[in-house]
């Protein structure tokens, strides 16, 4: 084992940096564009005189003007002030999967043979890519049990909007007016309701049972009705308490005719282990930033693969890539009869497609298995320290303590015995180097807190974590103010007042309206 | 031990993976073995036992880096061929620090910090929005979301929201990619109805628009420049009979024209939506997509966007800014399914593209951003004029001013674009974007697209080439 040492005195870069507008110096220049040659001059003239004088800028746009290095200098200097995967233990940001992720699938999605490509060349020249897409579909195929994958979607929430279009069109071509009801839980993710929503239907949430934390299977079917179109749940939810009435849920929608869609962002702790199949889901997605190992990018490009059983082939946005093996040839095919039609330009975000096939190449099965399995036990390893080490904290539904690959917490009782909240602790870790993030909402768990400690860290990692939430606590019971003005060693202090992001006669969404609306606060005069 | 050392084959992205660790963390939680937990966490008839039929793990680093070298070897970039292909997403040059600043670690690897630890990330994309503030001169812009087509179904659900109403008027000259996106996005809630263009100009047919405008309209929705290339030149008029019947009009615009033509809000446009991408990333296979939403500070208008706005804010220490949410209290993260109409959804999407963006134009300042328009208006001006030079061929089909894209119409030449283009990969060149498809009524027609990355050299070698291959 290595030292486990809390960073009492970390600090984190703060260097104190202007916004961008209060760099410029007028006439610096950032780059130069290239010229035109001189026959295109003369040929061309004065272009701009070709357009109509109503359509000519009249004042250029007010940007800065910053030298290169300038440039350079202030988002470096931002960029170390941003607390990514690769400078911190990243375990506090449950339900994200902050997983490592490796640097050669970073430089593998540089080559020029990947950001050089334009997505309308002839197919000849885009097989590398076709075949690395359409192998990743195969790949994921194998973990689910799904029929077909796309790559369409540019994140979680995205692939739920899909998977919600596809129950649509499903209902319309069948001619099911009636099917006007999604059915999710609470404690799946906000986007699950919303996105449902989106596609005109109307949303049932079963709340969780109040014991042992799982939907309320009673509530559940007597939910479930004509009208009900389809399932769209997480399971895990965000709790991580794996629903074990899972396939008879999906057996009861599929009785009256209803599809099911399975929210799998929380997938870290079941590769190879459970199969969404299995389950008697219909579609499902991936998200290859989180479980897959792509960046997540400070929230994006990200990406959502779906994949749906054969029967639902048809309604997939288009188009899928195929392969005719007797030519050897990967090709696009738009022919979906019932396609839902497109829901992003072009095929997804081919650089983080290509990351994951990397990830998957680089474990095989044994290392998919391998990694949910450490997930898996990373997380109960926490969940068993925190409890009896961190004083103050509690699990979610203490009656279902087992979890899967992240646990949600409560400091219900730590707020009830110092008066420090979860939203103070989360300011205070700061000090530490560390996320906190407490819980989507509504907040089913008083004063929620989440953590999911992924494959990616050592038990030394871990301990870490654990030793900044024990110090924590203890100063909530001892000196609780030192928690109360945090953060001390970030790189700013405490906003001075929240008004400024509610009240439309002080919100600054923009530096123009900040320095209109309040200039004689701002820096802006030199 | 040493045995062990040398046999060691942990996986090194699985730090937990040997065997002692793993007995030491197993003895505190109190279970035997891992498999005894996954008994207690999850059904045993609901866990698969099955073998997946995954290739062979690529155990080192090594060739891991060789097999997917050689996959991508197959493909042929645009750096190898001369790329004339545009319509959604476009060969443009990428700064140098555009891709340092993408490949920052810190920024790469980040994801939802809150403004305390993640400070970097929430300024770089307040200033992203404030630098597309003074770009489209709006007020706001939301933090970007998928791309182009997601904005453009968000910018007619919004006007929808504003103003009540349920149906959106749209030029059939749009993208068709966008075109499939948008009529997913707001169906079942909203009707579109598409305006028809003149054929000759291209530009929208105002007496239809009259004709079909009525206090039913939420919006009408036109692009510039179109996907077929032209300038619509009627923003004004279209504004004014909107506007008259209390519609929106909504704009989606190509942000690096903006250096030379005026940008939407100043011609009427109350929501103005548009694509990211050229704006300093990759064109990744058509995955450096990234779309923006910019309105007025109004309360009604800012309310009704569903995705994050940073703000700014100052901290307790005096002179140091802090950031935060505005209105965090509309999107879905707080409000789930609404109880009213629907406020669609915020999510990942494309946060780096849009730090990335602010970077190219923090780089270029408003002489770069000249510059750069003038330049592919005047290279545009010239193919134009040695294509139209070719016997049979007619460039520009459409009587416009054009930006970066034209539509070059081959129909006289009694050849086909697939043929052409595939001739053309002969001559190791992109040829433009086959129409006959999507715009069947253009018939044998091609989109091409010239930027700033065009040279006289490569114009004239894509004339050479056309010529000769028509000639024949």
């Amino acid at each position: 084992m290595g030292v486990v040492k809390l960073r009492k005195n970390f600090h984190q870069a703060k260097w104190d940096e202007p916004i961008i507008f209060e760099l410029s110096t007028p006439g610096e220049r950032g780059i130069l564009v290239p010229r035109v040659e001189r026959e295109i001059e003369k040929l061309a003239g004065n272009a701009l005189l070709d357009l109509p004088p109503h359509m000519k800028r009249k004042a250029p746009p007010s940007l800065p003007e910053v030298a290169q290095v300038r440039v350079l200098r202030h988002y470096m200097r931002l960029s170390q002030q941003t607390l990514g995967v690769d400078v911190n233990i990243d375990i506090g940001q449950g339900t994200c999967t902050m997983k490592y992720n490796p640097k050669i699938n970073d430089i593998l999605a540089k080559s020029p043979k990947v950001t050089e490509l334009h997505p309308l060349q002839p197919e000849e020249t885009v097989q590398g890519a076709l075949e690395i897409i359409y192998n990743l579909d195969l790949m994921l195929r194998e973990l689910s049990g799904f029929s077909r994958f796309v790559f369409q979607p540019g994140g979680g929430s995205h692939a739920l909007y899909t998977m919600a279009s596809i129950i649509y069109k499903y209902h319309q071509v069948n001619g099911n007016q009636e099917k006007d009801e999604i059915i999710t839980t609470l404690l799946s993710h906000p986007s699950d309701a919303a996105t449902a929503k989106l596609k005109g239907f109307k949303v049932i949430d079963i709340p969780p049972d109040p014991e042992t934390g799982l939907p309320d299977f009673e509530a559940f079917k007597e939910t479930v009705s004509e009208r009900t179109a389809g399932m769209i749940i997480c399971n895990p939810e965000d709790t991580e308490i794996f629903n074990p009435h899972v396939r008879e849920m999906t057996e009861i929608v599929h009785e009256v005719g209803g599809l099911c869609a399975y929210d799998q962002a929380n997938a870290n702790g079941l590769l190879g282990i459970v199969r969404s199949i299995d389950l008697g889901f219909d579609m499902g997605f991936y998200n290859l930033h989180k479980t897959f190992s792509s960046p997540h990018g400070c929230g994006g490009p990200g990406l959502g693969a779906v994949g749906v059983v054969k029967s639902l082939e048809s309604f997939l946005p288009v188009p899928v890539v195929d392969h005719d093996a007797e030519k050897d040839f990967y090709y696009l095919n738009y022919n979906l009869r019932n396609s839902i039609g497109k829901v992003r330009e072009f095929y997804g975000v081919f650089p983080v497609v290509l990351r994951a096939y990397a990830w998957i190449r680089s474990l095989g099965e044994g290392g998919l298995k391998e990694v949910s399995r450490v997930a898996v036990l990373n997380n109960n390893y926490m969940v068993k320290r925190i409890l009896k080490e961190v004083r103050g904290t509690e699990i979610s539904f203490p009656k279902t303590p087992w979890r899967v690959s992240q646990t949600r917490y409560s400091f219900q009782k730590l707020r009830e015995e110092t008066g420090i909240t979860v939203e103070d602790v989360v300011r205070r870790i700061t000090d530490f180097g560390f996320h906190l993030w407490t819980s989507h909402h509504p907040w089913i768990v008083p004063e929620p807190f989440t953590i999911e400690p992924t494959e990616s860290y050592s038990k030394d990692d871990l301990d870490e974590y654990i030793e900044a939430l024990r110090t924590i606590s203890r100063e909530a019971y001892e000196n609780p103010e030192v928690i109360k003005n945090a953060p001390h060693r970030s790189v700013i202090h405490k906003i001075e007042d929240m008004s400024f992001f509610e009240d439309p006669e002080k919100w600054a969404p923009t530096w123009r309206v900040y320095l209109r609306k309040h200039k004689s606060k701002g820096r802006y005069e030199k | 031990m040493v045995e062990n050392i040398v046999k060691n084959r942990a996986h090194p992205y699985i730090p937990n993976s040997h065997p002692r660790v793993q007995k030491e963390m197993l003895q505190e939680i109190g279970v035997s073995s891992i498999d005894e937990l996954f008994e207690r966490i999850i059904p045993r008839k609901l866990q698969y036992k099955g073998k997946m039929n995954l290739p062979e793990p690529l155990d080192s680093e090594y060739l891991l880096k060789r097999h997917i070298s050689k996959v991508l070897s197959k493909n042929v970039s645009c750096e190898e061929y001369l790329c004339f292909l545009g319509g959604g997403t476009w060969p443009h040059y990428v700064p140098a620090i555009c891709d340092e600043i993408a490949s920052r670690g810190e920024f790469l690897t980040a994801y939802a910090g809150e403004p305390y630890e993640d400070h970097g990330r929430w300024q770089s994309l307040f200033e992203y929005e404030s630098l597309m503030a003074e770009l489209l001169d709006m007020d706001v812009v939301s933090v970007p979301i998928y791309s182009w087509g997601h904005a453009a179904g968000t910018s007619l659900r919004m006007a929808s929201r504003i103003t009540g109403r349920k149906e959106v008027l749209i030029v059939d000259t749009i993208s068709p990619e966008r075109r499939k996106i948008i009529e997913n996005y707001v169906e079942p809630h909203l009707k579109i109805r598409w305006i028809k263009h003149n054929s000759i100009s291209g530009l929208m047919d105002l007496d239809e628009l009259k004709k079909s405008i009525s206090s039913d309209v939420a919006a009408v929705y036109f692009e510039n420049p179109s996907y077929l290339g032209f300038i619509e030149t009627q923003g004004e008029e279209i504004a004014e009979i909107a506007h008259e019947k209390g519609s929106l009009v909504v704009v989606g615009v190509d942000p690096i024209s903006l250096g030379i033509i005026e940008p939407p809000s100043h011609y009427g446009a109350d929501i103005v939506c548009g694509e990211l991408q050229p704006l300093g990333n990759h064109m990744n296979f058509g995955g450096g997509l990234a779309g923006f939403v910019a309105t007025r500070d109004e309360p009604e208008f800012v309310r009704e966007i569903p995705y994050r706005i940073f703000g700014i804010a100052n901290t307790v220490t005096e002179g140091e800014y802090g950031f935060g949410d505005v209105a965090f209290g509309r999107t879905s993260f707080m409000v789930r399914e609404t109880p009213g109409e629907s406020k669609e959804f915020v999510g990942t999407a494309t946060a780096l593209w849009g730090i990335v963006a602010g970077v190219y134009l923090a780089l270029m300042g408003p002489h770069g951003m000249r510059e750069v328009g003038e330049g592919i208006l005047k290279r545009v001006k010239y193919a134009m004029k040695v294509l139209s030079e070719i016997d049979g061929i007619v460039v520009p089909r459409f009587k416009a001013p054009h930006f970066k894209e034209f539509v070059v119409d081959f129909n006289s030449t009694g050849r086909k674009v697939k043929e052409i283009n595939r001739k053309l990969l002969d001559y190791g060149i992109l040829g433009g974007i086959d129409l006959s498809l999507r715009f069947s009524e253009l018939g044998e027609s091609a989109l091409y697209c010239i930027t700033e990355i065009h040279t006289k050299e490569d114009i004239d070698r894509l004339r050479d080439a056309l010529e000769n291959i028509v000639r024949r």
